[in-house]
């Protein structure tokens, strides 16, 4: 692993975070943190029959974390629910343009996927997998 | 002696002559592990090559031979701390295996409800867990000698921490974090003064500064052999000779009886009473001449390399922008450690990148939690040095530390 990883796209998530902030009155709204690295993501979401109309992501950690949460942020706007929870890690990890993160920061990346995750399985009702980010 | 001594010193550990992405590894994570040099290397091959054996019990060659190696690191360890005699040196698994027989085998055997036990702030979490655990069996209370800002102890109030209740102190030496020398002799003569026993965590001491435990005078005294050269899976526990005769064992088995029956067991001498099962032959001579080669280089010239170490760095630091070392204000240090944080760069980009440049540093909360909390930040960026390491280490690391900040900016 090395500064190969830093690239461009998650540098610029990194410096100018997309749709940061936080929504009153979201349907969907979770939080988690990496207890290794004390990286904290929560995600805000305003539904409009059934489809994501609005996304906030707030938290503070590592570039990776925070540039991969903005990142999934700018994927997920105009979504269904349903759409968000088959989301793969595979998809997130292809925008990030690192599919060999390594084990060490892996978890960083998907840390965001975790959050929404446990967000929309919350919505739904549904009893959250094991490894809902992967 | 000066850095200049300890020049040559790279090429007694194999892993330098290792290349990493095409550059020689520059490691500073000592205070995690430390690297070997090849005579300890040796040693484990050789005992596996020339006499494996089981210890303490074959009537054959290669086994006498097994057993006086692995008794003649028991006697080197000993002096090494100067301890009143080898009798008192337990091999265990680690630091935190030791502090665990310890709660197990003579906290819960001596306190009781209403008891307190006394801990810092600093502490690693093995020195931090073990006691939350053995507090909640035995209704037992946790109290805290606090920290203050430059990384010292608040020691003016030991008094009233010091109670009637107040039982068992355990208290680590040197800080993993800020590299904090505790001024573990007055604190554990106070304590006494008080009837309390006392245990020292030496895991960040013992490779770094020479001790003593007979002029400490603790009562329980641990460390861990892979952070002072050693093979990992061995540790020691040191504790006075009456206290561990008139202590229970930890763990039951064979070696660490005398004489079995079917229905009862009588136990073995300190210090076998204490090491049931077949121990880490091999681990105990690795320790062994780990601490030969501590000894030919001599403890306060590695002291003394860590702090000119230390000194360079801080210098070389100094003209990096928004650079901060915690416990900085500090003088007293072992000056093995620098724990940092650089701009509002996270830890884990910073370590990520350095990676980048083959620089291995630690980025987290080295298992201190608390500590971090006391200081404000969820993690931080530690360097930490031993005897291999020189000056283009630290080049290197500030070579790495601006391309951090251009790599993130
Ligand atoms: C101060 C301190 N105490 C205890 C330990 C635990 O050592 P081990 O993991 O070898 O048991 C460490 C290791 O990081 C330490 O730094």
């Amino acid at each position: 692993m090395s500064d190969d990883i830093y690239k461009e796209i998650i540098l610029d998530h990194y410096r100018n975070p997309r749709n940061k902030g936080k929504l009153t009155d979201s349907e969907i709204s979770a939080q988690d943190n990496n207890p290794v690295c004390g990286d904290r993501i929560t995600i805000d979401i305003k539904l409009e029959n059934n489809v994501v109309s609005d996304v906030k992501f707030d938290g503070e950690g590592c570039a990776i974390s925070q540039s991969s949460a903005s990142i999934l942020t700018d994927m997920i706007m105009g979504k269904t629910v349903d759409e968000l929870s088959k989301f793969t890690k595979d998809e997130l990890l292809e925008e990030l343009g690192t599919p060999s993160l390594g084990p060490a920061r892996i978890k960083c990346a998907l840390l965001s996927l975790k959050v929404l995750k446990i967000g929309t399985y919350q919505y739904l009702g549904t009893e959250l997998p094991e490894d809902p980010e992967n | 002696m000066g850095l200049s001594n300890f020049h040559d010193i790279k090429k007694d550990f194999p892993i330098f002559s290792r290349q990493i992405n095409g550059r020689d590894l520059v490691y500073l994570d000592s205070a995690a592990t430390t690297q070997k040099p090849i005579e300890v290397i040796d040693s484990i091959t050789s005992y596996y090559k020339n006499c494996n054996s089981n210890i303490h019990r074959g009537i054959y060659s290669i086994s006498i031979e097994a057993t006086e190696l692995y008794e003649n690191a028991r006697n080197t360890i000993a002096k090494f701390i100067n301890a009143n005699s080898s009798r008192e040196i337990i091999f265990t698994r680690n630091a935190t295996e030791a502090i665990n027989l310890v709660a197990n085998a003579w906290v819960s055997a001596n306190l009781k409800e209403g008891d307190s036990i006394i801990l810092t702030e600093m502490e690693h979490h093995s020195n931090l867990v073990p006691w939350q655990i053995i507090a909640k069996k035995l209704k037992l209370k946790l109290n805290f000698i606090k920290i203050q800002a430059d990384g010292g102890l608040i020691l003016d109030n030991l008094d009233d921490l010091f109670t009637d209740n107040a039982k068992f102190l355990s208290l680590t030496h040197v800080s993993n974090v800020l590299g904090t020398i505790n001024p573990i002799k007055d604190i554990i003569s106070k304590a006494h003064a008080h009837g309390i026993t006392t245990l020292v965590d030496a895991a960040q001491s013992v490779p770094h500064m020479s001790v003593d435990v007979q002029n400490i005078d603790s009562d329980f005294f641990v460390f861990s052999g892979h952070k002072m050269l050693g093979p990992s899976g061995i540790g020691v526990l040191h504790a006075k000779k009456d206290i561990l005769e008139n202590m229970e064992p930890f763990l039951y088995g064979g070696d660490m009886i005398s004489n079995v029956s079917l229905r009862e067991a009588q136990w073995n001498d300190v210090p076998w009473k204490f090491e049931a099962g077949t121990p880490n032959i091999v681990g105990a001579i690795g320790l062994g001449k780990a601490v030969d080669y501590l000894d030919n280089l001599g403890m306060s010239n590695i002291h003394k390399h860590e702090q000119e170490l230390y000194s360079y760095a801080i210098d070389r630091f100094s003209d990096l922008k928004e650079f901060k070392i915690f416990g900085f204000e500090n003088k007293d240090s072992t000056g093995g450690v620098i724990s940092f944080s650089y701009s509002d760069f996270h830890p884990h980009d910073i370590a990520s990148i350095l990676d980048g440049e083959s620089i291995a540093v630690r980025a987290g909360h080295h298992c201190a939690q608390p500590l971090m909390e006391k200081l404000g930040v969820p993690a931080t960026t530690r360097a930490s040095f031993y005897v291999y390491n020189d000056e283009s280490d630290i080049d290197k690391l500030f070579d790495g530390l601006q391309k951090v900040r251009s790599v993130l900016t």
